[in-house]
């Protein structure tokens, strides 16, 4: 048979302080029972809420976002049918078009697939330690804090710290 | 009284112009502690808006202070 028969499933979070290649990652996640592979990679893009933006810092709280991280693709071994799952996120500076983020999950079909990829984009962009600090081409910084998708507060406090 | 850690990440580092501070507190709670925080600091961040962590793992508010502990408040997160 081959290298990827069987084998336990692949269940990995981490972060890097520098550009990664998603190559190594991937072929990593392949198995003979895999017979799809879907990843998800999020871009640094040149723009945000209307603002031209020139780059961007992410600060993570290590320890709490590796813990939470992992805790993320364990769940998604838990709730869907996969056979691997990892995930990538970048701390640090970054220019535009780098990549910031990076999914990727193996399973037996598409569909298990693409649902756990969601789900832990999803979930890393709502509970992991990392915070977003974008350029803009004003010459402004921010500290990103957005708010929780339910809440209705107009309080939003997203530019303190600013300039 | 309880020595312990507090760490700042994000606008809430900036806002205090640190990233680690050691406090002697005899706050009762996490609630409390970060209170204690706010009113020395000034910070804009009303409590409900954000999560604490101890020893790098998420917490209660009403947890109690833990000597020698390293405690985090967390402002929205903006990964991805």
């Amino acid at each position: 048979m081959t290298a990827h028969a069987a084998g336990t499933i692949v269940a990995r979070f981490e972060l890097a302080d520098a550009r990664f290649e998603v190559e190594p990652l991937r072929a990593q996640l392949l198995r003979d029972a895999a017979g799809a592979y879907a990843s998800f990679e999020g871009w640094v893009r040149d723009h945000n809420d209307g603002r031209p933006v020139l780059g961007l810092r992410y600060e993570a709280y290590a320890a709490l976002a590796s813990a939470e991280g992992r805790r993320i693709v364990e769940e998604a071994v838990a709730r869907f049918a996969i056979t691997g799952v990892h995930c990538v996120h970048r701390t640090g500076d970054l220019a535009i078009g780098d990549l910031a983020v990076w999914v990727g999950v193996s399973a037996a079909h598409r569909g298990a697939a693409f649902d756990a990829c969601r789900f832990v984009i999803d979930e890393v962009k709502s509970r992991v330690a990392i915070w977003k600090h974008e350029r803009y081409a004003d010459g402004d910084l921010q500290w990103l804090h957005p708010e929780p998708a339910a809440a209705g507060s107009t309080d939003e406090p997203r530019g303190e710290g600013a300039r | 009284m309880a020595k312990v850690r507090l760490l700042y990440f994000a606008s809430l580092r900036e806002a205090t112009g640190q990233d680690v501070e050691v406090v002697d507190s005899a706050a009762p709670d996490l609630a409390t502690l970060y209170a204690e925080a706010a009113a020395r600091h000034a910070l804009a961040w009303p409590r409900e808006r954000l999560r604490v962590a101890v020893d790098g793992a998420f917490a209660q508010w009403d947890d109690a202070l833990r000597d020698g502990s390293e405690v985090a408040f967390i402002p929205p997160v903006s990964g991805g």
